[in-house]
């Protein structure tokens, strides 16, 4: 038989410009920084620029160019005209989306199919649908007049670094606060590109600030006097220590945190079509997803015939350059993740699974790994608790509905999970009594900003997205009351 | 002060803990008395225990998810026979709150008669957090994507000093009318209609294990409620000490327990606060 292979379709980079170095966004303008770190394609480990890495003076400099713009401008303008900045910046998104998308591939290593498909378009739609609350902030459920808290403090991850952007500024300055905030350290040339868009939108000056740094810089974010309200999406880890650093403050956080989900297949499901979701699930952004169906648990009768079609269709998987157009599955985020996937990789060897992947030839230069799944794994093992974040799949298997539900809630994290069943009843009854803030029946890894997100258990506090992820940034009037009438 | 050779000896109740349905004494046999405002001696309720409350955590837990199940029409009518239950006390609470309050016994009952329609407010918010709480998601894609309001799990909760009967009714009524289940840490001053009140929740169809009330030291307490890992929620509003607050919200991060805490006055935030919102999308086609 003929094997047709797919031809190159490279994007091209030349709609972008990469400054040599960037400083921080600091009250509408660029302010020089002064140590620097390089920031990499993770696929070649070209070096593409110099981030600057903020320190307590650039994150005072921001949350006080923040504090005044909440003071003079933000909180005293209409919703209607916060509004319509909102709108604004979602128009100048999505004419500048290919933009986006070709630095977002660059600087992340995601394909571009995903950055051009999925990142940008939402990132986008983020904005619209925010703009729109702004002046409807009384019919959110906090009764009437709810109040903005301030100046937010905003840390997001590297695997959506302009949608995790937009899920916290969006709402944040819809509801009238201002923000500060800190891209992840390996994936800040997006936010910057956002600052010249903020810039373009003619944002007033000091309602968004980006300050590029490490971990470092954002626990001065989080530990600054002048921040009203947290939010943070990353691991666990930082998650509690975020908690601990607010413990003696009024500070109310947002967490976004990890996830280990489980995907249930039952034996009456469509296997091909649960076999694209379980690709879907797990090999999705490399895996870098905090609601990754990492953990697939297979009705035992069905177990040997979805492991068999799925490596079939895990062997299409074309993994490669990810400013190729056919690319599925690109490059691992950095140097640091890649280590992880192949030390928990090396455990589930170790402990007792079988590892299986595709044959498929990976590029000399950058970090990648395959697409990859793990068969007899048992409950105890590490590659069934933790956070592998790469496209590495558990396999588990059930007999009975009760131990698949079993299963999967056993787990400190409570993000998503997906049930996959052509029977209503069935789906309806998982539904509740899975542990999980999202739960995809039947499909995965879908986002709208229409629909809340964020989990139960350790995978975080609050929601983001839809009427539920607005509140987060805003204050009932009861509230205020009980505060003194104070604004902390 | 022996009784007068006429007079009839009263039978004196023994003040106990309340736990999966059942009054034990506290496992750690430790009392502590208690006084009127005139020194005369009252009662020795339990200082209850870490394992009384581990204990109190493994029957809450047990018991939580058929709760949480049970319609809310059911939970709605059964925190309304808690109120029912409680009306043919009024007297009992409010000669209970009157002594260790020193407060009238008009003042009490009008603290009692608040506690009462409290609960039949709370009553009347389990059949409707889903509507102020949850919607449907108009998602960009061929989805029918709903949000739902879900109890939290087990909820530990640490009543005021102050409304030894009110404050304790506002720390239990909207945790468990959305489907937690709880275990009430009582007024330490002031216990006594804590206990008087853990007859009424017996006597009105709650679930065994739904609700727990300890009566002890908060400072003791407190933080094994902060680090206790099967915990999903602290309602910390009888916590006034700023460093114990503090403690308990970084025990507490280890699991990232939900930790709130209220002024007395009621609000559906008070149910929202110790519930999850669960987000459902499925595929719409033929």
């Amino acid at each position: 038989m003929t094997t047709f292979e797919y031809a190159p379709a490279l994007e091209s980079r030349s709609i972008v410009t990469i400054n040599p170095a960037y400083g921080h966004f600091i009250n509408g303008s660029f302010a020089e920084g002064r140590d620097h770190f390089p920031t990499l394609n993770p696929s070649n480990e070209e070096i593409l620029s110099q981030i600057a890495l903020g320190d307590a003076d650039d994150v005072d400099a921001a949350v006080d160019a923040a504090r005044v713009a909440y003071q003079s401008i933000w909180s005293k303008m209409s919703g209607r005209d916060r509004g319509k900045y909102l709108y604004r910046i979602a128009r100048i998104m999505q004419e500048r989306a290919r933009e986006f998308a070709v630095l977002e591939t660059l600087d992340n290593g995601k394909p571009i199919r995903e950055s051009r498909d999925v990142d940008i378009p939402l990132a986008a739609a983020h904005f619209f649908y925010h703009a729109g609350w702004a002046d409807k902030l009384d019919y959110a459920g906090l009764g009437r007049a709810p109040h903005p808290h301030g100046v937010a403090g905003q840390i997001i991850p590297w695997n959506f670094p302009l949608l995790m952007l937009s899920w916290k500024i969006a709402p944040a300055l819809a509801a009238g606060n201002t923000v500060v905030l800190k891209p992840a350290e390996t994936t800040s040339l997006t936010a910057l590109l956002f600052a010249e868009v903020c810039q373009q939108a003619e944002l007033p000056s000091g309602v968004v600030n980006i300050v590029t740094g490490n971990g470092q810089t954002g626990a001065a974010l989080v530990n600054h006097p002048g921040i009203d309200k947290i939010a943070f999406t990353g691991s666990t880890e930082v998650g509690k220590a975020i908690a601990r650093a607010i413990a003696s403050t009024s500070i109310k956080a947002t967490l976004e945190l990890g996830g280990k989900a489980a995907n249930i297949v039952f034996d009456d499901a469509p296997i091909d079509e649960c076999v694209e979701g379980i690709v879907n699930g797990i090999f999705f952004n490399q895996g870098h997803v905090c609601c990754a169906g990492s953990r697939l648990l297979l009705q035992e009768n069905i177990a040997e015939e979805v492991i068999a079609k799925l490596k079939v269709r895990m062997a299409k998987i074309q993994v490669g350059n990810p400013l190729d157009k056919n690319t599925d599955l690109g490059a691992i985020n950095s140097r640091e993740q890649l280590n992880k996937i192949q030390e928990l990789s090396t455990v589930g060897d170790t402990e007792g699974a079988e590892r299986w992947s595709p044959e498929c030839q990976l590029p000399a230069t950058g970090y990648w790994f395959p697409p990859t799944i793990f068969t007899g794994v048992t409950q105890a093992h590490r590659i069934a608790q933790e956070e592998i974040f790469g496209p590495v799949l558990s396999v588990l298997t059930f007999r009975t509905p009760a131990e698949a539900i079993e299963k999967a809630n056993n787990t400190p994290y409570g993000l998503s999970a997906g049930i996959w069943s052509e029977k209503g009843s069935r789906i309806l009854w998982a539904s509740q009594k899975l542990k999980a803030g999202v739960i995809w029946a039947n499909t995965f890894n879908k986002f709208d900003p229409a629909s809340p997100f964020g989990g139960y258990k350790e995978s975080g506090w609050g929601r983001e997205g839809g009427r539920h992820g607005l509140t987060a940034y805003l204050k009932s009037i009861d509230e205020e009351i009980q505060n003194g009438g104070e604004n902390e | 002060m022996g009784a007068k050779m006429n007079e009839r000896v009263e039978v004196k109740k023994t003040y106990k803990l309340y736990i999966n349905g059942a009054f034990p004494r506290s496992e750690s046999g430790r009392t502590y008395e208690l006084h009127s405002k005139d020194g005369t001696f009252i009662a020795n309720p339990c200082l209850a225990s870490r394992k009384d409350l581990r204990d109190a955590v493994v029957a809450a837990r047990a018991a939580q998810s058929d709760w949480a199940n049970a319609t809310a029409y059911n939970r709605g009518q059964i925190l309304y026979r808690i109120a029912e239950m409680m009306e043919g006390r009024i007297d009992q609470f409010a000669a209970e709150i009157s002594l260790l309050d020193g407060i009238s016994i008009k003042a009490a009952e009008k603290e009692v008669h608040s506690a009462i329609d409290r609960w039949v407010w709370y009553a009347g918010w389990s059949d409707k957090l889903g509507a102020i709480a949850g919607s449907t998601n108009p998602v960009s894609g061929p989805f029918y994507n709903f949000t739902i309001p879900e109890a939290l799990g087990v909820v530990g909760a640490i009543a005021t000093e102050s409304k030894s009967l009110l404050g304790l009714v506002d720390v239990l009524a909207p945790v468990i009318v959305s489907g937690n289940a709880v275990i009430a840490l009582a007024s330490t001053r002031a216990p006594l209609p804590a206990i008087t009140f853990a007859e009424v929740i017996a006597t009105s169809d709650l679930p065994k294990g739904i609700c727990n009330i300890l009566t002890g030291k908060k400072e003791e307490l407190a933080p094994w409620y902060a680090t206790h890992m099967d915990i999903d929620g602290l309602d910390i509003s009888g916590i006034e000490d700023p460093s114990l607050v503090a403690e308990i919200k970084i025990s507490g991060a280890q699991n990232l327990k939900r930790i709130h805490a209220f002024e007395g006055h009621p609000s559906p935030q008070r149910i929202l606060a110790f519930m999850e919102s669960k987000t459902i999308w499925h595929p719409i086609g033929v």
